[in-house]
């Protein structure tokens, strides 16, 4: 901007560094795995390194768990399915739950924090985000547990047996309680896989089902990189695999798993279509195209990484937009103050670059916020791509990360067809005041989640999943104990 | 040395999250199922229902605001508090009850469990009480089950806290509040339980307790126009006389069924309303 | 009227262009085409900014400063029924000097009185650079004819009210008589002629954002100086969300048009914290232009005291004792 006393940032007040205590964290200098209730090293002894990256120091080291790991956790399983877990009744089994539930909330500050340093994210969201719902999910299966003959699966719903689960980077423990919570409740024993860059908060968790209690082996953390999750899904003893990740690696998991007996729920990417009629409520409507891309640093599945604005409004929006992007604060995810972090990996970094260098390529305006960014650790400033074409890789392709692709329409059959013109189908956003007109779009968009006049909003009682390449089964609501019951 | 005399407890009832005697000065001699003296309780009257049915009523809006979860929490926490108080509740319907220790644990176990069973109810009712309904035209239509209001409740006479429990938790997990009509000759161990509700962050008003002579006082509750639905478990021979004065005001009413053969969701399907909505869907 | 000004997209900022372009409002019609296509306001998207507005911690020299800032907001007020000679003495005599015991504390922007204690507040005050305020036009209902609510404003002005805090007629604004408020507001700011005029919209009356909205851009369209919450007399004042539509209104009004309308929050603001809350919703709606006793006031008795408190606690460590702040 040419005239500094026009500035649009935060001139009046500006915030000292809120930093919130890293000490509250205690993390042990390293980790084994947790086969069996107790944490043990890996066969091979082979150890790798978590880092913060925001900082890119280490953290703590984890162990590598090999083949002959994952086999040891995959017996454990099986060993507690056999003689504990099945044998536990519903009423228990919730009883165990409901204290887990108990248990993160009260050390939900220590959680934040670790989630916070291993994974880039602003403690802000760490904090009144990922933890609460992470309990929340545990309280909510907790109360399945011994209701499942109510659930709407048949009088006497039985389990599967033993449930492989592998989780993504991007919110570590919530993906943990996605997928543990309703395994446990339907009678499951699990082997969890957390993601080769975010292994920490999981071990924390692990501590904690120690604390209530949980017998042996019904829950086993084997922490690793992708050959650790190839065994997994591979392992003839597993009778489910539920997989959070890319539709690339979901693809071969598909692969892999066909022709076996194993049941599969695939939860893979998106390019969520932020689409805004000219009747939005303006300012909400900007928080939340702002909230739709650039929370968590834009690094969510469901993002609402296309903006697909009425032509009639498209400038205004623009302008509104950039205004907002430019008072987002960029930095110190320790601090309290921070709306956006670090980018989770050197490689994420890379292939945000790369896929954001198309947009210039074909020919698409950037915008790029004009804030600060650290010198160490992963960082890229907040992107608005306007001009964007249906026929754009950064209209098609997922970035994950935050950088958005401005897209415009003149008639609601149009947004539709833009919005369904892709391969994903997991979430939309529909932003109007007219009722009738958001429930007839929302009945055509193919996705599995639509959020109208609000986006990213995650609740345990709300079925959560995609179609078409984005996956299919669901998380959350009575719809996801289906993927753990034997139905 | 003497040995230490005991500090002994005074029943009060439980209006409006605080514990006042009855406005009648009154009190009612409660024996220990085996014969002696267990306590002397308040013997409410029926403005004490009145005030309990003022309470209740304004404390029903604030609890159904609430989040299902937040519901969930509180019922959960009501069974936290029981569970550290498990002792005095062993001890109270063991006397009540005339159970050997044995037995009064197991049913104080029991009664807790059921609490818990309640607050993973609270954010699960909508979705299998409710849903959305594919009319014949372009409307998004979806059933919804909301709590009718205030529940007066006739505790079980025999079942002092397992009864109790029932009666209680299963209209307050699907959003009403209650006004309970205790048991008559066992009624401590359920008002203990009632004490627990402030600890356990209920919202004053949404459990309310009174305890006295049950004739005396049934008709009262039953005919409060202010009162959305009954529960007459222990109404005994009274219960056909009172469902047909609970007609007068179209009252919901619950009965146990003679053939004991219970469908667990009845008292939380007898104390909610189907409310359905139509919305338009048109460009 | 005035088209809405084409801005280029680059141009993120809020901008103030150096012509002044007011729509022209000459009828009902009018104001109805401007006022009646506002875009809504979603009331959840509001209410969860406001939450995590809420959540900026302010620490060190940050708060400090901002302490200071609110201090010097600051519209010192009592208007009760028994305010006396005595009372308005005491009031005035903390605005120019909040706290005897540290001279470096900021006097208040104003203190706000009734019309018949103007002149006295005004003897008191001196040379102090503390404005006086009045509360006029039939306050706080607002029920009375125009004749008699432009009396009472001429009374304040005679007085020497540096200032004027009008009410809206909340009855013809939901009735839909929104000509009639912008009138009435149009007839005060002449009788007003440079006297800095407030507008009060009683926000708690109004209930809707929509309603807010609404009632801001009239108030502005028809020329007030300051919007403001409420009279501090009915059971909903000033909160967080209302203040955060109010400041979004005054922002796209002074892009329009290149004027600044202020904005006052007034009634059930008591604690530091709060303070804090709504300079941080200020300074990330509207922005710094707004973080300035020109344009950004708190109605309150009680917060003053709350904000010295905190304070001594800022500078000493260590929380301070209520009694030794004056109950004035």
């Amino acid at each position: 901007m040419a005239d500094d006393s026009h500035t649009s940032e935060l001139g009046g007040l500006s915030y000292d560094p809120a930093p919130e205590s890293r000490s509250i964290a205690r993390l042990a200098p390293s980790y084994g795995l947790f086969l069996n209730g107790e944490f043990t090293p890996a066969a091979s002894h082979e150890q790798f390194v978590s880092i913060n990256p925001a900082t890119e120091e280490e953290l703590a080291t984890v162990a590598m768990a090999s083949a002959s790991d994952v086999d040891r956790a995959v017996a454990s399983a099986r060993r507690a399915y056999e003689k504990v877990w099945s044998k536990t009744t519903g009423a228990e089994r919730a009883k165990y739950l409901f204290r887990i539930a108990r248990l993160i909330q009260e050390r939900s500050r220590e959680l934040a924090v670790v989630e916070t340093l291993d994974n880039g994210k602003p403690i802000r969201e760490s904090r009144d985000v990922d933890i609460p719902l992470a309990a929340a999910h545990f309280f909510y299966y907790a109360g399945w547990a011994d209701k499942l003959e109510h659930s709407g699966f048949g009088p006497r719903p039985r389990p599967l047996g033993v449930a492989g689960q592998i989780i993504p980077w991007n919110f570590p423990l919530l993906m943990a309680a996605w997928k543990l919570a309703p395994a446990l409740a339907a009678g499951n024993t699990c082997v969890l896989k957390p993601a080769e860059t975010t292994p920490l908060s999981a071990l924390i968790l692990a501590e904690i089902f120690q604390q209530a209690e949980l017998p042996d082996g019904v829950v086993n953390i084997v922490t690793g990189d992708g050959t650790t999750g190839a065994a997994l899904v591979e392992h003839p003893d597993v009778d489910k695999i539920a997989f959070t990740g890319s539709t690339d690696v979901g693809r071969l998991i598909q692969e892999r798993v066909s022709g076996t007996a194993k049941r599969l729920t695939l939860e893979l990417g998106g390019k969520g279509a932020n689409i805004v009629f000219e009747d939005a409520p303006i300012d909400e409507m900007i928080e939340g195209i702002i909230d739709g891309i650039f929370f968590n640093q834009g690094h969510v599945c469901c993002a609402g990484s296309r903006l697909l604005v009425q032509e009639s409004v498209a400038d205004e929006v623009l302008r509104r937009l950039l205004r907002r992007v430019d008072q987002l604060r960029v930095g110190d995810p320790m601090d309290k103050n921070t709306d956006v972090g670090a980018i989770n990996s050197a490689a994420q970094l890379e292939r945000i670059r790369e896929l954001s260098s198309w947009g210039e390529k074909e020919g698409a305006t950037r915008y790029t916020s004009a804030c600060e960014l650290p010198d160490r650790g992963f960082w890229f400033a907040p992107t608005v791509f306007a001009d964007v074409a249906q026929s754009h890789r950064i209209a098609r392709d997922e970035i994950f990360g935050p950088v958005l692709s401005v897209l415009t329409f003149r008639t609601p059959e149009e947004a539709v067809a833009k919005a369904n013109n892709s391969k994903y189908g997991l979430a939309c956003g529909v932003w109007s005041e007219k009722g009738s007109r958001t429930l007839w779009v929302a009945q055509r968009l193919r996705a599995g989640v639509i959020w109208a006049n609000t986006y990213n909003k995650f609740d345990p009682t709300s079925p959560f999943g995609g179609v078409r390449e984005s996956g299919f089964g669901r998380e959350g609501g009575r719809h996801g104990l289906e993927g753990y019951l034997n139905v | 040395m003497s040995e230490r005399l005991d500090v002994k407890k005074t029943y009060k009832l439980v209006v409006n999250g605080a514990f006042p005697r009855s406005e009648s000065g009154r009190s009612y001699e409660v024996a220990r199922a085996n014969g002696g003296f267990l306590a002397n309780v308040a013997q409410g009257s029926r403005k004490d229902l009145r005030d309990a049915v003022v309470a209740a009523r304004a404390a029903q809006a604030k609890w159904w605001g609430a989040s299902a979860y937040n519901r969930g929490q509180v019922l959960y926490r009501w069974a936290e508090m029981a569970e550290s108080r498990r002792g005095e509740l062993i001890d109270q319907v063991g006397l009540a009850e005339g159970l050997k220790k044995k037995d009064a644990q197991s049913s104080v176990e029991r009664a807790i469990d059921r609490i818990v069973w309640y607050a993973g109810w609270t954010d699960k009712v909508t979705q299998v009480l409710g849903g959305a309904n594919p009319v014949a035209g372009p409307f998004f239509n979806f059933s919804l089950p909301v709590p009718s209001g205030v529940i007066g409740v006739v505790a079980d006479q025999e079942s002092s806290l397992e009864g109790f429990v029932d009666a209680v938790a299963a209209p307050v997990c699907v959003g009403n509040s209650v006004v309970v009509i205790a048991s008559e000759r066992r009624p401590t161990p359920g008002v203990i339980l009632a004490e627990m509700t402030a600890t356990a962050d209920f919202p004053g008003g949404v459990v309310n307790v009174v305890t006295g002579l049950t004739a005396e006082l049934v008709s009262h509750l039953v005919m409060h126009e202010d009162v959305d639905g009954v529960d007459l478990t222990g109404a005994g021979e009274l219960g056909d006389e009172l469902a047909h004065r609970a007609a007068g005001s179209i009252k919901r009413v619950y009965r146990p069924r003679d053939n004991g053969d219970e469908d667990s969701l009845r008292r939380l399907r007898t104390f909610v309303e189907t409310s359905t909505v139509w919305h338009t869907i048109g460009q | 009227m005035a088209p809405l000004r084409p801005v280029d997209v680059r141009d993120h900022g809020v901008l103030l262009p150096a012509v002044i372009s007011v729509p022209a409002i000459s009828n009902e019609d009018e104001l109805r085409r401007v006022v009646g296509s506002l875009s809504g306001v979603d009331a959840v998207g509001v209410e969860s900014r406001v939450a995590k507005l809420g959540t900026r911690s302010l620490k060190k020299s940050t708060k400090m400063s901002a302490i200071d800032l609110a201090i010097s907001m600051v519209d010192l007020t009592t208007l009760e029924g028994a305010d006396t000679h005595g009372r308005v003495t005491s009031l005035c005599t903390k605005a120019r000097r909040p706290d005897p015991g540290d001279l470096a504390v900021p006097s208040v922007a104003a203190v706000c009185v009734y019309p018949d204690l103007v002149a006295h507040a005004r003897r008191v005050l001196g040379a102090a650079p503390v404005a006086v305020a009045a509360v006029a036009t039939a306050f706080p209902s607002g029920r009375a004819s125009l004749a008699v609510k432009l009396a009472d404003v001429a009374e304040a002005l005679e007085a020497g009210a540096d200032e004027i805090d009008m009410v809206i007629d909340r009855g013809a604004f939901l009735a839909g008589r929104w000509g009639q408020v912008f009138d009435e507001i149009v007839a005060v700011k002449a009788a007003c002629g440079t006297t800095h005029l407030k507008v009060i919209l009683e926000t708690g009356e109004l209930v809707t954002y929509d309603n807010v909205k609404r009632a801001s851009w009239i108030a502005m369209l028809a020329g007030a100086d300051f919007i403001k919450t409420s009279t501090g007399k009915v059971a909903v004042n000033a909160t967080l969300p209302v203040a955060l539509v109010m400041l979004e209104a005054t922002r796209d009004f002074a892009e329009q048009t290149g004027q600044l309308v202020g904005v006052k929050v007034a009634g059930g603001i008591r604690t530091t914290k709060d303070a804090l809350k709504y300079l941080v919703v200020v300074n990330e709606t509207a922005g710094s232009s707004w973080l300035t006793p020109e344009f950004f006031r708190f109605g309150a008795s009680s917060l003053l005291n709350d904000l010295l408190m905190q304070r001594r606690k800022q500078r000493t460590g260590a929380y301070a004792r209520p009694d030794e702040y004056s109950g004035d």
